[in-house]
């Protein structure tokens, strides 16, 4: 009986002290995450005021640069137009469920809007439906959402520029040939997209070239041998599309170890500073960049412009460029890519 | 009471090189047969280059395999090595790139780390009980944590001088190609078959591997005879936390970068490819060679189904198979033994 209450109280005990550390945890995350400090400076003043508006961001993930060029265009609407934004998403881009925990936990912090890049076009569709119904408006950007709830999407047309590079492919390689595609995953909307848009691209253009293979990997560790398996067993290979900045690494990468340097038109999406000194050592034959910086920056506009009740247009297009070693240090390339 | 032990050791040895070396034949024979369909179903398949292309994909992978059989033969369990090896990645990456330290430098630091991390779990799972599985759960939350705050959640990239020892070179240059010239091995591969037979010298040369079997087999027995079990287990926690410093330099070595974001699922290849090698997750039994060509199975593997352009979808889904064909045959093989 002693016993039994002794392990009860230690459990209790230890209970409370757990309690106390994720408190504390949270506290202290809500305090110095210094992704927040940034954006929390200059509405500190107004902290006290009700109207403050607060808009969470939930990205995709930390694993691409690609990100943090996104929160310092939210960070500058931000500080332009006096909101307050927290900027957060999963660790990969594989965590549909980390992720959906994300946007629950941010509507229940009550926000003023939300911006969101959905990891899976359908699967948070009921959160969404949730903040529709408590008057949120949601702001999804980056990757659209297959429902009407958000109020505009700000994006790239993901398909456009997937097509944009698949031209590109065709001239590089002169109009005939196989080629490959290593896309980063089979299940958001921009490797869907992007994986549609190039192949709908050369099948209805370039009947003389033939996707010979399409593997799916956004890890560049995995990529790279994905990309040497592809090689070895298509020694006739042309060239190949990576869709994403891991599977353009990856791409770069197997096609190096392979010792196909110059024999493999190689083309990547995005930037990251792999992916630049790729394209300025010539590994990579060019790329393709969003405008990270304006989904960024349109996405809290546009939040705020919704939160105000002014009309927002349901889709906001944010561009891409084609990028190669001739223009990749112009200014207006420039203003857009990343490291 | 040491007597008995020993007595009791040298009975039981001959019979447990006898049944390992009985599992490993078999593993080795579905290796084989495995080239042997590949090769068939592809003409691409056999050749230089994609032997070459399919060692060194096993290497990171493989070296973190080496390591996780020490702790696993203990019947203990490390899920920390896939995030632990990113972070000593990182921390090398830290130390060369933000700090300026020589790349000697970095590889210690990074050895540090993953030797810091392994002693972490060994002292949690030794002298503060928790369970094996809990332990390096938690470490490996915290290091993948660790990873992302130091790298300030983007990729460190190294140097690449035009002259002179680049970091890359650890894994890509080809020492061997240097002595014998027209084999183009890369490092990679030669850094994981010598870790391989180091981690073979250990486990059955030397006191630390004569304890660990003897830990694994029977806990109680080998700390009722007066070994401290305490110690030998916190020292084969750090030694599977310094093979995974090493699969985390060669690792970034690779990718010219420490990408703070990957290494979580890589800890579950490298138990699959332990597991397929025919060490035993009950402990008390395995072996170092057979975790090799426990790696080499599962590259063979997703290197011949992409060959053969298999969708990835399935391939995932045949690697799953032959982890239960691999885990089976052996259950039945013990049974036939015993």
């Amino acid at each position: 009986m002693k016993k039994s209450h002794k392990g009860l109280s230690v459990a209790t005990l230890l209970l409370a002290g757990i309690m106390t550390v994720t408190a504390c945890g949270k506290n202290s995350n809500e305090n110095t995450s210094p992704s927040q400090e940034a954006s929390k400076a200059p509405a500190a003043s107004k902290a006290a005021v009700s109207e403050t508006m607060y808009i969470p961001i939930i990205c995709k993930g930390f694993q691409h640069q690609f990100w943090q060029a996104v929160k310092i265009g939210a960070e500058k609407a931000a500080a332009e137009f006096g909101a307050e934004i927290s900027f957060e998403g999963p660790e990969t881009e594989e965590q549909v469920d980390k992720q959906l925990e994300m946007l629950q936990v941010a509507l229940g912090k009550k926000p003023s809007a939300i911006g969101f890049a959905a990891l899976d076009s359908k699967a948070s569709i009921p959160l969404l439906q949730q903040a529709k119904d408590s008057n949120i408006p949601i702001i999804a950007f980056d990757s659209g959402v297959d429902s009407d709830i958000p109020v505009t999407t700000a994006s790239t047309d993901n398909k456009k520029a997937a097509a944009l590079a698949a031209d590109k492919m065709a001239e590089l390689i002169g109009g005939k040939g196989e080629i490959a595609m290593v896309v980063h995953d089979q299940t958001s909307r921009t490797g869907v997209d992007r994986r549609d848009g190039f192949k709908e691209q050369i099948e209805s253009k370039y009947p003389d070239i033939k996707i010979v293979d399409l593997q799916y990997s956004g890890d560049p560790l995995k990529a790279t041998d994905i990309t040497k398996a592809i090689l070895q067993a298509h020694p006739t290979l042309k060239g190949i599309f990576g869709s994403n900045e891991g599977a353009a690494i990856g791409v770069v990468n197997g096609v190096k170890e392979a010792n196909m340097v110059g024999k493999i038109t190689a083309i990547g999406f995005d930037s990251g500073k792999a992916q630049l000194d790729a394209v300025r050592e010539g590994l990579l034959a060019g790329s393709i960049t969003q405008n990270p910086i304006g989904i960024g920056y349109e996405t809290v506009k546009a939040a705020v412009a919704a939160i105000k009740g002014e009309p927002v247009e349901k889709n906001v297009d944010t561009g891409f460029y084609w990028y190669d070693k001739n223009n990749i240090d112009d200014a207006e390339i420039k203003a857009v890519l990343y490291e | 009471m040491n007597k008995t032990l020993v007595t009791h050791k040298s009975n039981r040895y001959p019979a447990l090189i006898k049944s390992d070396f009985l599992q490993q034949l078999l593993a080795f024979g579905s290796l084989i047969v495995l080239v042997l369909v590949f090769s068939l179903a592809s003409d691409n398949f056999f050749q230089f280059s994609n032997i070459v292309g399919i060692l060194l994909s096993t290497a990171v992978v493989g070296v973190l395999a080496l390591g996780a059989t020490f702790v696993i033969i203990t019947g203990g369990i490390d899920l920390s090595v896939g995030t632990v090896m990113t972070l000593t990645a990182v921390m090398t990456g830290v130390s060369i790139t933000y700090w300026g330290w020589p790349i000697w430098a970095g590889l210690l630091v990074g050895i540090s780390t993953g030797a810091l991390c392994g002693f972490v779990s060994g002292v949690a799972v030794a002298k503060m009980k928790i369970p094996p599985f809990i332990a390096t759960l938690a470490v490996m939350m915290i290091a993948k944590g660790l990873a992302l705050v130091i790298s300030g959640t983007r990729p460190v990239y190294f140097p690449s001088p035009d002259k002179g020892f680049r970091f890359s070179d650890i894994s890509l240059d080809s020492l061997f190609n240097k002595i014998i010239p027209g084999f183009k091995i890369p490092n990679a591969v030669v850094i994981f078959f010598a870790v391989a037979i180091i981690g073979s010298i250990i486990l059955s040369r030397t006191i630390i591997g004569r304890y660990n079997f003897a830990i694994g087999s029977n806990e109680e027995a080998t700390r009722l005879s007066g070994v401290n079990v305490n110690y030998w287990k916190i020292l084969i926690y750090t030694i599977t936390g310094i093979f995974t410093a090493i699969a985390g330099i060669l690792i970034a070595s690779r990718l010219n970068s420490a990408q703070p974001a990957l290494g979580m699922g890589y800890e579950l290849e490298a138990i699959a490819a332990v597991v397929i090698g025919g060490t035993s997750l009950s402990g008390g039994k395995g072996s170092i060679l057979g975790t090799v060509i426990g790696a080499l199975i599962m590259s063979v593997l997703t290197n011949g189904l992409r060959i053969m352009s298999v969708p990835q979808e399935w391939q995932t889904v045949v690697v799953g198979f032959v982890i239960f064909l691999a885990v089976y045959m052996d259950i039945i093989r013990r049974k036939k033994a015993s």
